[in-house]
């Protein structure tokens, strides 16, 4: 178990170490200096002399890793020169909304997809289970950028909804009701690609693990339908959901970047676009960074849940 | 155990293979086709819903939208395919001569890759996009294509180990063939129903991060109408052309779902279970 468990430790550092040289490398790609990309039209000998200290952009290149990989493991992604605002409090103060849109997201998902998966897979092929998977074949082809247009052309603009188009967002603390409202369609937008991915994945092995012979036990032994579906299926049933659930997580930091843009949520993901636009290439790099190591920090938490959820995993 | 009879694939699949049939024509022959110039603004028609002049309705700029629909495909077409080409011609060769040859070659390819696995597609997309102007249309087809690499080295790799352990390639090995020869006549006829199912899956999922990519304004500049741009440009007019959003995106669902629905069908019809969606 020790070993598993640091055998993943040391893939995950090297990965993170790859995702680090990948954010560093970004700004590189630029052809010709640096220093006159990112200051932009603040351009001038004096913040030229302040950016290549911060940077270290007169040293060789794997020296400017080092100087900037130090500056990240104390938590300074640097200043940008388009907002004077430190990159780190700037994503920081993003991050939150993000987290609430995606809780309230996988409180749908999994709320929706697991009794839906279990009724499914109690009567493989009836009508039910014919629909629901039909239903989600559908909407595994729809992207997510469709799925929120539709959602504001109908709820904002023909049912005409109050706070829930775009740039109506408001911070929780100023009024929770109208921040959940101003959430809702974008928390739904996210939810519905994960309900189709987990309710196709739970539902797959959940009528395989039904078919074991320790089913059939539990059955004969008179236990209730219910009792065999919570204690008996679902455990060994939800580990491939929980796989699924670690990488769309993390995925979905990165698809909310898109009903934000969309809705003017000044989510993490508005604020990638806006740099872009603004060339504030460090906000990029900071961005960048932030959201692939947490991509890779929830990928490495869910194996961790999933250990204990099937210890057989680490004989593998 | 006894053999199964193959899963029949369905009239909805032939369906489905047509529709991707007409849409790939019509991109490629558009310009022959009696359509109204994607780009000619007819200010008599603004906003005007369908009609029989303009079958789908005109835009906030009196643009036809059919005609838009049918050259926007274009663009969704040659990204997705293209990125496809190049990640497959990549991914494959590394992936099966990876799950031949074993050993140290493996284990670093394999490390490395995976370790590419953990930036999510859309966001190393847009940040090297963002940062590699001007922004082009072979651009976007390139950056996509090197990042679906380890995708689909990782999928391929684990269906080629499958087949490398098999005894007919023990028997081939032993024979004294060289790498070449049981990769191109041993592994690859085995690997083959996978490789096509991913294969349109993945140009399915191109499709969707490409109209992603417009949608933010980050792929090919307007005028020139993509799916995904013109869904972007009819979001402003929500309440007035409700048709604007409707129709590029029935457009966009209907060939992401059709490749989807083949891929799933052969998947099926081979009876391969080692890819998931």
């Amino acid at each position: 178990m020790g070993r598993y468990l640091l055998q993943r430790l040391v893939t995950l550092i090297a990965i993170l170490f790859v995702v680090s040289i990948g954010s560093f490398y970004l700004i590189h790609l630029l052809p010709g200096d640096p220093a006159f990309l990112i200051l932009g039209f603040n351009y001038n000998p004096v913040t030229k002399a302040v950016l290549d200290a911060q940077l270290g952009l007169n040293q060789p290149i794997y020296l400017q890793y080092f100087t900037w990989i130090n500056h990240v493991f104390h938590g300074n992604l640097g200043t940008s020169f388009i907002s004077h605002q430190p990159v780190l409090q700037t994503i920081l103060r993003a991050i939150p909304i993000d987290l609430e849109m995606i809780v309230i997201s996988q409180i749908i998902a999994f709320g929706a997809a697991i009794p839906l998966a279990m009724r499914s897979a109690r009567r493989p092929d009836s009508t039910l289970d014919r629909l629901l998977s039909a239903g989600s074949f559908i909407l595994l082809s729809v992207p997510g950028f469709i799925v929120i247009v539709l959602l504001v052309l109908i709820v904002s603009v023909k049912l005409g909804v109050p706070n829930t188009g775009p740039s109506t967002y408001v911070p929780f603390m100023e009024n929770p009701f109208q921040n959940l409202s101003s959430l809702l369609l974008p928390s739904i937008t996210l939810a519905v690609g994960s309900f189709v991915l987990y309710f196709r994945v739970l539902r797959s092995d959940l009528t395989g693990v039904l078919q074991e012979e320790f089913i059939t036990m539990a059955r004969s032994k008179g236990i209730s339908q219910r009792r065999i579906m919570w204690r008996h299926a679902f455990r060994p049933a939800s580990v491939s959901l929980l796989g699924s659930a670690g990488v769309n997580i993390g995925g979905l930091l990165a698809s909310g970047f898109i009903v934000e843009f969309l809705l003017a949520i000044p989510g993490i993901g508005f604020i990638l676009v806006g740099a872009i636009n603004t060339s504030d290439y460090l906000l990029v790099q900071g961005v960048v960074l932030f959201v692939s190591g947490s991509v890779v920090l929830i990928n490495f938490l869910f194996d961790f849940i999933i250990f204990f959820v099937d210890p057989r995993i680490s004989r593998d | 155990m006894k053999p199964e009879k193959k899963k029949p694939l369905g009239i909805l699949f032939w369906v489905c293979v047509g529709w991707i049939i007409l849409n790939v024509l019509l991109a490629v022959f558009a310009s022959f086709l009696p359509l109204i110039d994607p780009l000619y603004q007819n200010y008599n028609a603004v906003n005007s819903g369908p009609s029989l002049h303009h079958l789908l309705g005109t835009d906030d700029l009196g643009r036809d939208i059919l005609s838009r629909i049918i050259f926007g495909s274009r663009v969704s077409i040659f990204v997705s395919f293209g990125a496809m080409a190049i990640a497959f011609l990549v991914g494959v060769p590394t992936s099966m001569l990876a799950s031949l040859r074993r050993g140290r070659f493996d284990k670093i390819l394999t490390t490395v890759m995976y370790s590419f696995l953990a930036f999510p597609a859309i966001i190393a997309t847009i940040s090297v996009l963002s940062f590699w102007e001007p922004r082009s249309l072979s651009k976007v087809t390139i950056i996509v294509g090197i990042f679906s690499i380890p995708l689909v080295y990782r999928v391929i790799r684990t269906a080629s180990l499958a087949v490398a352990g098999r005894e007919y390639v023990t028997a081939a090995k032993v024979q004294g063939a060289t790498d070449r020869r049981i990769l191109i006549r041993e592994i690859l006829p085995n690997i083959t129903p996978i490789l096509v199912s991913f294969l349109l899956i993945g140009i399915a999922a191109v499709v969707a991060l490409e109209g992603a990519l417009a949608f933010l304004g980050l792929s090919i500049n307007p005028p020139t109408p993509s799916w995904g741009n013109m869904i972007n440009e009819a979001r402003t007019v929500l309440d007035v052309n409700p048709w604007l959003v409707i129709f590029p995106s029935i457009a966009l669902v209907l060939f992401i779902l059709s490749l989807n629905f083949i891929g799933d069908r052969l998947r099926n019809h081979f009876d391969v279970a080692e890819v998931k969606i």
